[in-house]
């Protein structure tokens, strides 16, 4: 089963190397993935993510449901747009996928969730609104391409129809902006400013056009992803499956601990796992012998005990190579990565190598 | 269209061999490889004076997306890698049959160039891909 999304033809159009991703016809690069990323950290560049599951909750009991259904608490959205990070965890305390929602008006809200997930995260959000007054629609007429670099917006304002230039010109960071049926979040998976754009699926190649027009670059999957490791920026599948608790997958930030009186799925499981102690960490790594971390790469810590990576790849703005690894609790600031029977140095420092198009 | 020299010898993994005026052979990947791999950004060789053996996985280029086996065409000892590589790993993506030669081999077993196909195999081997 192969999909295509409705910007498929304009990436065979514009060059694009095409692969399967998550059973979605998508381009890899349009002939250097490097180009591509450097393209998004200095000017402008823009995905196709139409694959992602865009669903909307409208109903009196939405913010309720979503304050039971996600680790971070949609309470904190008090403004017309504002977007927030969160983690769906199961029972036992694991991520079921990451996702933005963004709050509309008291009765809808708009969820954004990753593509590979989307059928699994379709039947748990079903299954747990039971009782709740929610109505669930996916939103797969949408499209999305988000536009993304230090010049992202100003080039997008100028592709985007005059309605919706009103609309988002003002746009905070992490706020969301409706515009008839064009909906424009200043949010991102790349560590640069821009915008995700989502409309009407019928109107996206004409305005994928008119951004190539204002000198936006396509880029494919694979700048997507050197791009959202530079930044910090987990993936779901890798970083974080269902076996793991966001508490040992950097992502401790995600969870909303008060009120103390909120109930949200995965709670208790979170709160026995601190109890017990939190035996592991999720660090960055900067390898400084040569070589390429990938994930699933045994980590040796000395006197310490062993880990592996999760994320890895060159890092094209720090020209060396970067991985996310889950380690022991107590790794200090360096350890060992087995590398095709080689034991080659790293250096341990946050999971965070570039902001602002800086290294860090 | 990727560019495959009629001088060359080539293998169905995307190497290719040319035989030096001293006797010996360099050794490197295709124009159709390395467009196959995209950006490469990290090249790993075996020491000069090692002894490979043909289909041994004697070199690795890494590109962002992947790490990828090359699998020796012959056997021999090696008498020289290209140590350019070690920082400009790109070069084999600009010129994978020059600059972006990979080792220089003294054959053990001549015979086995035998088993190499022409430029004309090669080019078929690749429109069937």
């Amino acid at each position: 089963m192969s999909e295509k999304t409705v910007l498929y033809e304009k990436h065979v159009e514009y060059g694009g190397k095409i692969v399967d991703f998550a059973g979605w016809q998508m381009p890899v690069n349009y002939g250097s993935q490097m180009d591509e990323h450097h393209q998004v950290r200095n000017d402008a560049g823009m995905f196709d993510v139409s694959h992602m599951t865009v669903i909307d909750l409208n109903g009196t009991g939405v913010k309720a449901f979503l304050q039971y259904l996600l680790a971070n608490d949609v309470a904190k959205l008090k403004q017309q747009g504002k977007a927030l990070y969160s983690c769906m965890l199961n029972h036992d305390g694991g991520v079921i996928d990451d996702l933005i929602v963004y709050y509309m008006n008291e009765s809808w809200y708009r969820m954004v969730v990753n593509a590979a997930t989307r059928d699994k995260d379709m039947a748990w959000i079903d299954e747990q609104s039971a009782g709740y007054e929610v109505e669930i629609n996916e939103r797969p007429d949408l499209a999305m391409i988000a536009v993304q670099g230090p010049h992202a917006r100003e080039k997008a304002i100028e592709a985007l129809p005059v309605d919706v230039v009103e609309a988002v010109s003002e746009l905070d960071r992490f706020f969301g902006s409706d515009c008839g049926e064009w909906f424009v979040g200043r949010t991102g998976y790349t560590g640069e400013d821009g915008f995700e754009i989502m409309l009407p699926d019928t109107e996206a190649p004409a305005f994928w056009d008119r951004l190539a027009e204002a000198g936006v670059k396509p880029c494919g999957l694979g700048a997507r992803d050197t791009l959202r490791l530079e930044a910090g920026m987990n993936l779901y599948g890798t970083d974080m499956t269902e076996t793991t608790s966001p508490l040992i997958s950097g992502l401790g930030w995600t969870i909303a601990w008060e009120p103390e009186e909120r109930n949200f799925i995965g709670r208790d499981a979170l709160q026995k796992e601190r109890d017990k102690g939190v035996t592991q960490k999720l660090v960055g790594l900067v390898l400084q012998d040569k070589g390429i971390l990938r994930g699933h790469q045994k980590v040796i810590v000395e006197n310490v005990g062993e880990g592996e990576t999760t994320s890895g790849s060159f890092s094209p703005t720090l020209k060396q190579s970067i991985a996310f690894a889950r380690v022991p609790k107590q790794t200090g600031d360096h350890c060992q990565v087995e590398i095709r029977g080689k034991l080659l140095n790293a250096k341990i420092v946050k999971p965070v190598f570039v902001r602002d198009g800086k290294p860090v | 269209m990727s560019e495959i020299p009629s001088e060359l010898k080539y293998t169905k993994s995307h190497e290719w061999v040319r035989s030096e005026d001293d006797g010996n052979v360099t050794i490197g990947i295709t124009d159709h490889a390395q467009e196959l791999l995209g950006d490469l950004v990290f090249v790993e060789l075996p020491e000069a004076g090692s002894e490979i053996s043909a289909e041994d996985a004697a070199c690795v280029v890494e590109s962002v997306k992947a790490a990828s086996d090359v699998y020796m065409p012959v056997s021999g000892e090696v008498v020289a890698v290209n140590d350019s590589l070690a920082d400009a790993p790109e070069t084999i993506n600009d010129s994978p049959y020059d600059d972006g030669w990979l080792i220089k081999v003294k054959l053990s077993n001549p015979d086995e160039l035998l088993d190499l196909m022409d430029a004309d195999s090669y080019d078929a081997v690749i429109a069937e891909e």
